[in-house]
């Protein structure tokens, strides 16, 4: 790395190296038992320069070839954007624990029996279910380099443990599942279950929706398929900059309930997300999105903001390209509402779980419009069963911008957004009953 | 580099030395580019390589993979794939029978190696201006990728296959905003290996970025049960998202309620209705001579006159059903397993002309291009890039983009007109088991859809 860094360096203005290696042990459960094991080893090598004053960026997966990723780099900065940032020099970051021994030391037949007892859980409650489980341990190897002396390193363990049931009867099908994930060993099988059985146990009685407005509740798993992957093109600093995000001119102003509160925060112990420098070497912190309704600020990598007259908020992220912002850990601050509290103020509307399709329409613009794959029908305050063949749409804008409650009770979805219910006085939804 | 060729020769050796139902290896290197623009600046260029490779062993029906990008230590990644199938593995291995091949397949067309990074930018220089050329656009993002693939597949059986494959992938959006309101529309294309496909579309970007101010002005579709018809472009998606995915047997296979639901002859949809899956075509996305476990591709019928009569197979699932190997288990790359996967899939031309098939609707929506789609295998959603309102049989006003979602046993049989215009569309990639974007091509003629369900205000 040190050694294509001075290579860069005689031929560049400027030059980042950013290695990513990972070994990752996934084990597969299908039709209820043990199908596969995996173990999946990557090298990540990056190479970015500034040479007369544009990008060049080149990849490889041999740590060998320093010579040809130099040369490959420098093809392309012919064409590259200007490079309006400076590479960090030396930073200071802040502590944020990701790494736990106990991952990679979990043995293979420890992480079998926590797939088994997890479907064990599920099919004692449901004999005829038919699930799908997954458990995962990760351990991934950061290390950063630049021409201005900056330099990260960090490592990091990542658990994954999650469950998908099938049931069917004859053309009727339900689909349930969960899935949790953390830097520590999850241990605790009978906690995903729990959710499963849950949707399980909600979704025995089918119940028919009108083609009308309703209230809905979104549950944290609802919240995080209809509203998030609008939210973060939103909130990022490169949508903002084009001018293509709807609140993009509203920093500052109230423009969702002032019951909201949103942040980004890679500086939690322990979740997936975390870090303590992003993907450029930037000091991880806590960035404010919205505040009591009102729009706080965006996420930017270097480049963004420079673009921005504004400062990274350490949101770089590389997707195998240039680094672009985009969010770590996500959290919607609880408020003092109980879902049960909310379920009984309803009269007849719709609790969702998870909607399908939702972030394929117009999510630039907010709006979603998605199938409930899982979700129930509340009548006179009461759940009564799954509804099916039902469309509920939207704008995130909207839908936001009075919103009847938010849940006292949040939840991780996925390990990433930290959320609780959400409850919207009123959706359009379209219903084949 | 480390030359995957000579790596292949000691590995088919070493794959004899170990006690396993059987062992496979794939190796590829691979070369990719891209240019992304965002608004009027070009954003990103870049070039990447890759070296790769994976073994996978099946004992007593349990499977081991490992993948590596380290090529160094094989013997030891070997064993390890190994070891790890003997944990996995308590019942009988099944695989369908196939034969030892030893074959070189060459590339058909590898046009964008021979093209300087320098033209490739021109071209979209041209097609950004063209964009930035309409009035009360916002922003635009235009994403070029190429991407040329070597691959080695040898088994314990003996096979030994090279192929080769070049990609290409151009998308455009246009995204206009006014009175607090953004709209976008998008153009996928793709090609396998001829950039002269993406050449000349001017037309096309030009009309992309005019309809995207006017959806500024669009209305939004009232919710409900509509008459819908489907553009050749939004078909195809929508036969690969209400069906396709259906018809792979992975779902199946190991779901004793869902092969009776699942069971040939089964009628899905009118008499008119043929759905082929085909990797043995030429030319196209989906297009292969073998697949990730050396079979060679076929074409399959899953629907034909309206009923069910095949489904696509990997080796496995093809014996644990009975049924023939259909050469349909592919991989995204190196570091996956092959697992059960579509390719190019379409609804077979019927009868009828565009006239014909709006004539008679007195209200109902015409759906045209893509956003994406996705499915849970009985309920599917999809959304247009664009869509019209019918009256009285004529086009009308254009609406704002429009998500449809239907259940696969209802809908397919309300398809009650198929038109003579059948056109593949090669944008598409498909996701699966964290696989993605596998490229794929779908096509359909025209088709209209009774009580269809259509989310909107």
């Amino acid at each position: 790395v040190e050694e294509i860094l001075t290579k860069a360096k005689k031929v560049a203005e400027a030059a980042e190296v950013f290695l990513l290696t990972s070994e990752e042990t996934p084990l597969q459960f299908e039709a209820n038992r043990l199908k596969s094991i995996q173990t999946k080893q990557s090298t990540h090598l990056a190479l970015r320069i500034i040479k007369e004053g544009r990008l060049g960026y080149a990849t490889t997966t041999e740590p060998t070839d320093g010579q040809g990723l130099v040369e490959s780099a420098v093809e392309t900065a012919r064409f590259g954007m200007p490079a309006k940032f400076e590479l960090p020099s030396t930073t200071t970051y802040p502590k944020v624990d990701v790494l736990d021994p106990a991952v990679n030391s979990t043995p293979i037949e420890k992480m079998g029996s926590l797939g088994s007892e997890l479907i064990a859980i599920i099919t004692d409650h449901t004999p005829d279910i038919i699930c799908e489980a997954m458990v995962v341990k990760e351990t991934i190897s950061l290390k950063l380099i630049n021409s201005q002396g900056g330099q990260a390193s960090y490592k990091k363990s990542v658990f994954s443990l999650g469950v998908i049931g099938s049931l069917i009867r004859d053309t009727d099908m339900l689909f349930v599942g969960e899935m949790q994930s953390s830097c520590n060993p999850l241990t605790q099988p009978q906690d995903i279950a729990r959710v499963v059985l849950n949707q399980l146990e909600l979704a025995k009685n089918q119940a028919s929706a009108p083609t009308r407005e309703l209230p809905v509740i979104f549950t944290p798993r609802g919240v995080a398929s209809a509203f998030i992957p609008s939210l973060m093109m939103a909130f990022n600093g490169k949508t903002v900059l084009e001018g293509a995000s709807p609140i993009g001119n509203k920093l500052g102003k109230k423009v969702f309930d002032r019951k909201i509160s949103l942040w980004d925060d890679p500086t939690i112990a322990y979740r997936p997300h975390s870090r303590p420098c992003d993907d450029e070497g930037v000091a991880s912190q806590r960035t404010p999105l919205i505040e009591r309704g009102k729009v706080a600020s965006f996420l930017y990598d270097l480049q963004t903001a420079a673009l921005a007259n504004t400062r990274s908020t350490g949101s770089g992220r590389r997707g195998g390209g240039l680094p672009a912002p985009s969010a770590s850990t996500l959290v919607i601050a609880p408020d003092k509402t109980s879902f049960n509290d909310m379920v009984s103020d309803i009269k007849e509307g719709l609790v969702i779980e998870q909607l399908i399709g939702a972030e394929q329409g117009n999510i630039l613009g907010g709006d979603f419009s998605g199938n409930v794959l899982l979700g129930y029908k509340v009548e006179s305050g009461k759940i009564v069963g799954r509804v099916k063949n039902t469309m509920v749409s939207g704008n995130v804008y909207q839908a936001l911008k009075e919103v009847t409650a938010i849940g006292s009770q949040a939840e991780w979805v996925g390990g990433m957004v930290s959320t609780p219910p959400i409850y919207c006085p009123r959706l359009s939804v379209a219903s084949k009953g | 580099m480390p030359d995957i060729k000579a790596v292949s020769r000691q590995l088919a050796q070493d794959l004899k030395k170990y006690r396993a139902d059987y062992i496979e290896a794939r190796l590829e290197e691979s070369q990719r580019s891209h240019i992304t623009y965002r608004g009027r600046e070009l954003e990103s260029v870049g070039q990447a390589t890759a070296v790769g490779g994976n073994i996978r062993a099946l004992i007593k029906g349990g499977w081991g993979f490992a993948s590596f990008n380290d090529l160094s230590d094989l013997p030891n990644r070997v064993e390890l794939a190994v070891k790890q199938a003997g944990l996995v593995g308590k019942e009988e291995s099944k695989l369908a029978p196939a034969e030892a091949i030893v074959d070189t397949v060459a590339n058909e067309k590898d046009s964008p190696l021979a093209i300087s990074l320098a033209e490739k930018k021109q071209l979209l220089d041209q097609y950004n201006d063209i964009i930035w050329g309409t009035p009360k656009l916002q922003t635009s993002v235009i994403g070029y990728a190429d991407s040329h693939k070597k691959t080695i597949f040898l088994n314990s059986a003996g096979s030994y296959i090279q192929q080769q494959r070049t990609d290409i992938t151009l998308r455009l959006s246009a995204v206009a905003a006014g009175n607090g309101q953004v709209q976008q529309v998008g153009l996928s294309l793709g090609s396998r290996g001829d950039f002269s496909s993406i050449q000349n579309l001017h037309q096309e970007v030009a009309e992309m970025a005019r309809n995207a101010v006017a959806l500024l002005s669009a209305p939004q579709v009232k919710g409900g049960e509509y008459t819908v018809v489907l553009d050749p472009v939004l078909a195809g998606v929508f036969v690969h998202e209400a069906f396709g995915h259906l018809s792979e047997a992975d779902f199946v296979y190991e779901n004793e309620r869902l092969r009776q639901v699942m069971v040939l002859g089964r009628q899905f949809g009118r008499s008119e209705l043929n759905i082929v899956d085909s990797a043995a075509l030429p030319g196209l996305r989906g297009s292969y001579k073998y697949d990730d476990e050396g079979v060679p591709a076929t074409k399959t019928y899953l629907i034909k006159e309206g009923k069910l009569v095949g489904r696509l197979h990997s080796r496995e699932t093809a014996a644990k059903m009975n049924e023939k190997p259909t050469g349909n288990a592919r991989a995204i790359n190196y570091s996956f397993p092959p697992i059960v996967r579509m390719t190019n899939t379409y609804i077979e031309p019927g009868q009828a002309s565009f006239e014909d098939i709006i004539a008679d609707i007195k209200e109902g929506v015409y759906a045209k291009n893509w956003f994406g789609g996705t499915t849970s295998m009985e309920m599917f959603t999809f959304s247009a890039g664009e869509a019209y309102m019918i009256r009285n049989g004529q086009i009308a006003e254009a609406l704002r983009p429009v998500v449809l979602t239907g259940n696969v046993f209802t809908t397919l049989n309300n398809i009650d007109a198929i038109g003579n215009d059948l056109d593949m569309n090669q944008g598409g990639g498909c996701g699966k088991g964290g696989q993605m974007p596998l490229p794929v091509s779908n096509g359909s003629p025209h088709i209209r859809i009774r009580k269809c369900l259509v989310g909107g205000s």
